[in-house]
């Protein structure tokens, strides 16, 4: 099962990245999760995906809400600062980080329950601000720290193992943040490390926020049979849009593709994104479309995975902020503090 | 009674009442009076007589009643006075019970229309055709009810000897770059200065003569002092939610920060503003960036500071700088929204579940709603907590005559922070690790590039290390810590201001905005030989003075605007040996405490 590779030797993996740093360089702590926990199987890959793009650990704040999924930040890249915030709040100080330091690279780390029921108000916001970070949701349909009761993702007519039906419809975050201008909105699945590594990479790249809802199996409260969100069902019902691939901007593009079967999508940072054409012509540019492809996957029973939606043109949070290029955290006395001409003026204009 | 009428005998002069009386403007909300009484208050502050600006406004828009009283007093005392000696009754609405509510011998500037001399005949009326006056003074119909508001600007300033320079003065720095507007309003209170002139026969005793007491003095509201605090502490995120009576201050602010703090060169902003979508993420937002390493704040009022309990809880637990100013507004629930109060300060002092306990500040005039924000900022940082600036309605929104605030003596303290070059000294790295034993721990910001510098910031149990623990012992190592640092706060937390009577056996303790009824009452009290002393609280966690003037006295009064008496039963707690000393007196009817009611509930019981 996916959920030991992280307890697996890297052996096939080079030594170290573009910055010198080797893969057990970009590890935490040891999981405390349950014995393969889809939430472990999203850790490896964000490991391997920082890992690959040599992102300077020191650069990346990792952050969270509360509930199974929100301990993960724990588990990967030990030598960032990390904040395990309170439940469904995560993204206000993701978004209090992204204005005292815009250099910082932020990955929040929600559940379905701490981002479709508690947080959903912040969740709705950030998008809205377009504050730059990557926002994973470890969705699995149950709240797992509590023993097993529904999230507000959970599908019609799902089932918990004590056999209680859910009769309310799921929130689907990638529709609702699509629906909220998100400027990148991805569903994947902890199953599928490929495309799942991929598109973290490419959201690494994103200046904006990156919304990956990813499917990612409660093996102890969700994983039963009448479960949709269980490791048998996402694998028997996901449909690709796209075959993924990323090269990040400091990499040449080298594989030729046969013209018109692949979408090439630039991203900010010089990066590409290469979205190669399968069963579906879906372009991810095309918002409309976006949604109504969602619409018709939720009437039909499909479990879509890839890039749903991307818009690279939409300015994020900070740079609507207007800020100096030193962080605000570090600017100084003689810049923060007016002199004393100023306050004298202000006093005159008051007397 | 007995005693207003006391009051009102010490200031008659020979017949006359100069510089010491109040002035009572009920109008409606949305009606433009707020320039006017602006302009009035104005003038005569820049005559030199001492004056404050109290307004009462409903939570509404327009359409409903509002009362701006303004207090003329050669003394210098600017508590709310309960009596109002002359009365400008415009809005028909209440006007009848504004002028049933008057005391015999008052004045009542009042719309012909409206007859308010059937309703009382023992006060001096003045009835002015103002729509008659509006229509003189503009053909525009849409202009004519802001412009009544200007014509009894220059009414009254005919009854009372106002100085027209002043008016005009005032008019044009209350309407500056806009050329119209000075021009009509200049128009309206010549023209109600001119009909007062020529046909009102004065028949009443108050009034201003030219002194020289405001010289050298500014007018502003709290919470303007309060923003000018976070410009010049350097605060560069600023986090915030809508909510009366605190949006002024992030208001004010920003105009501030659009000034005074754009790189002249680049054009860009050394500060960032975000209006959260709620309190929740105000606070979220304001620890975030504290955590990494900016000088953030929020500014709210009672209902946000409740929804802000859980997070301040994680700022302590967690050991993040921020600073929260709470605006005080009645409470509990939506309570009373335009009213003032002191009644957040139980709650906020240990604000969230588990064992909390806060660093609060608490501003007794508008010069230290400004200097301790300043400080708030240091503290914050120093301690690594959120700071807590209690200031109130009637401090952060009335006008207050003040000295002009001095700029910051002090450079600005960013606390115990580690840089890469400080880690690669050390060695070694332990976020929660009381290395000078004083219960502060350094930090490290994101961003720090050493291998050392990274820790996990959590809610739940931690040890030394940041790292996840449930064991018992840590656990109680780290309340017992924090529980230190509190105890080091107390000596770099404000001192409380002290005015000892070497006679008194008794005294009095207070806070907030109550001061200057204090001030006004030990002059009240001391006219009736009963000399107390003085001790206003400006902070928690209590410092050893308190102990100190409570040992000495035999009774202390602890004067304070809430029902419950919290701060004295905060005091109670600290000093559980004297506690049958301290006795309470509380105001809580949502106006500002007076100075009459002060010393009226302690002659009741020292009389």
């Amino acid at each position: 099962m996916v959920a030991t590779q992280s307890n697996q030797p890297l052996s096939s993996e080079p030594h170290t990245n573009r910055i010198g740093l080797t893969q057990a360089d970009y590890k935490g702590a040891v999981s405390t999760l349950c014995d393969g926990c889809g939430h472990d199987a999203v850790t490896s890959q964000i490991i391997k995906a920082f890992y690959e793009l040599g992102i300077e650990p020191h650069r990346v704040t990792k952050l969270s809400g509360i509930g199974c999924s929100s301990k993960t930040p724990a588990y990967f890249l030990g030598r960032a600062h990390g904040f395990n915030s309170v439940h469904g709040r995560m993204p206000s100080v993701a978004t209090g980080v992204s204005m005292a330091n815009q250099q910082l690279l932020q990955v929040g780390i929600s559940g379905d329950g701490d981002t479709a029921s508690i947080g959903l108000g912040q969740f709705c916001h950030i998008v809205r601000r377009n504050v730059p970070m990557i926002y994973i949701v470890e969705n699995n349909g149950v709240y797992g720290l509590t023993k097993g009761q529904f999230s507000a993702t959970a599908d019609l007519g799902s089932k918990l193992k004590t056999g209680v039906v859910n009769d309310l419809p799921p929130i689907d975050l990638c529709g609702l943040a699509i629906e909220l201008n998100c400027s990148f909105v991805a569903r994947s699945f902890a199953g599928d490390p490929k495309q799942l590594v991929s598109l973290l990479k490419a959201s690494a790249s994103h200046k904006g926020t990156s919304v990956l809802d990813v499917i990612s199996p409660c093996v102890t409260f969700n994983n039963h049979e009448g479960s949709t969100k269980s490791y048998k069902y996402a694998k028997d019902h996901e449909i690709p849009l796209h075959e993924l691939s990323y090269v990040p901007f400091y990499e040449q593009i080298t594989v030729d593709y046969e013209p018109g079967t692949v979408q090439d999508v630039e991203m900010h940072d010089g990066s590409h994104i290469m979205l190669k054409k399968l069963g579906l012509d879906y372009d991810p540019s095309n918002r409309i479309n976006a949604l109504m492809t969602l619409q018709k996957a939720h009437a039909e029973g499909q479990f879509l995975t890839g890039l749903l939606y991307i818009d690279e043109s939409k300015p994020d949070f900070t740079t609507l902020m207007n800020l100096v290029d030193e962080p605000l955290a570090h600017l100084p006395e003689g810049v923060v503090r007016p002199p004393k001409a100023v306050l004298d003026e202000i006093m005159n204009s008051l007397m | 009674m007995k005693t207003l009428a006391q009051d009102s005998a010490q200031k008659v002069d020979k017949g006359r009442v100069i510089n010491d009386f109040s002035i009572q403007v009920a109008t409606v909300n949305g009606s433009g009076s707020q320039s006017s009484n602006s302009v009035l208050m104005r003038s005569i502050f820049q005559m030199g007589i001492p004056v404050s600006g109290k307004n009462l406004f409903p939570s509404n828009i327009a359409g409903l009643p509002t009362w701006f009283t303004i207090r003329i007093n050669k003394d210098g005392w600017v508590a709310r006075a309960e009596q109002v000696d002359i009365l400008v009754a415009i809005n028909p609405q209440t006007a009848h019970d504004d002028v049933k509510s008057l005391t015999a011998g008052a004045v009542c500037i009042s719309p012909i229309d409206l007859k308010l001399d059937a309703v009382r005949s023992d006060i001096t009326h003045y009835q002015v055709p103002f729509s008659e006056l509006a229509a003189e003074a503009t053909d525009q119909v849409k202009l004519r009810k802001l412009l009544t508001n200007m014509i009894y600007v220059g009414v009254i300033a005919e009854l009372l000897g106002i100085d027209q320079n002043e008016i005009e003065t005032s008019i044009r720095r209350q309407f500056e770059g806009k050329g119209k507007a000075i021009d009509l309003n200049l128009v309206a209170a010549s023209k109600g200065q001119q009909w007062a002139k020529a046909n009102l026969k004065k028949d009443d005793c108050f009034y201003v003569e030219r002194m020289n007491k405001t010289s050298g003095k500014i007018i502003i509201d709290g919470n303007e002092a309060a923003a000018l605090g976070c410009l010049f502490a350097g605060a560069t995120v600023v986090c915030w939610y809508p909510i009366t009576p605190s949006s002024s201050l992030c208001e004010t602010l920003i105009e501030y920060l659009k000034k005074y703090r754009i790189d002249k060169k680049t054009g860009k902003a050394t500060f960032a503003v975000v209006q959260a979508e709620d309190e929740l993420a105000a606070i979220g937002m304001a620890l975030g960036a504290g955590w990494a390493g900016a000088r953030s704040f929020t500014s709210t009022s009672g209902p946000g500071i409740s929804l802000m309990a859980e997070f301040t809880g994680y700022g302590y637990f967690t050991e993040i700088p921020t600073v929260i100013f709470d605006v005080q507004r009645v409470g509990p629930s939506t309570g009373l929204p335009t009213r003032t109060s002191q009644a957040d300060l139980l709650s906020t002092y240990c604000l969230s579940h588990g064992d909390t306990k806060h660093i609060i500040l608490l501003p007794g005039t508008v010069e230290e709603c400004y200097s301790l924000a300043v400080q708030a900022f240091d503290l914050a940082e120093r301690f690594q907590t959120p700071v807590f600036v209690l200031s109130d309605l009637d401090l952060g929104m009335n006008h207050w005559m003040a000295d002009r605030l001095p700029y910051p003596d002090k450079p600005i303290d960013r606390g115990k922070v580690l840089t890469a070059q400080d880690l690669e000294r050390l060695g070694k790295f332990e976020r929660y690790h009381d290395v000078d034993g004083d219960g502060i721990c350094y930090r490290t910001t994101p961003g720090t590039n050493h291998p050392l510098a990274a820790y996990f910031t959590r809610g739940s149990g931690h040890n030394e290390k940041a790292q996840y623990s449930e064991r018992p012992e840590d656990y109680e190592n780290l309340m017992k810590r924090l529980d230190r640092k509190y105890q080091t706060a107390r000596k770099y937390v404000p001192k409380p201001e002290l005015d000892i009577d070497r006679q008194a056996r008794v005294g009095i303790i207070a806070y907030g905005s109550s001061h200057c009824a204090i001030l006004e009452s030990r002059s009240q009290l001391r006219n009736a030989k009963l000399p107390v002393s003085y001790l206003r609280i400006k902070a928690l966690p209590f410092t050893e003075e308190l102990r100190q003037f409570v040992e000495r006295l035999d009774r202390i009064y602890v004067v304070e605007q809430n029902r419950d008496a919290q701060l004295r039963d905060l005091i109670r707690l600290e000093l559980p040996e004297h506690a049958m000393k301290l006795q309470s007196i509380c105001h809580f009817s949502g106006l500002p405490i007076s100075a009459r009611f002060v010393t009226d509930a302690i002659l009741g019981e020292e009389g």
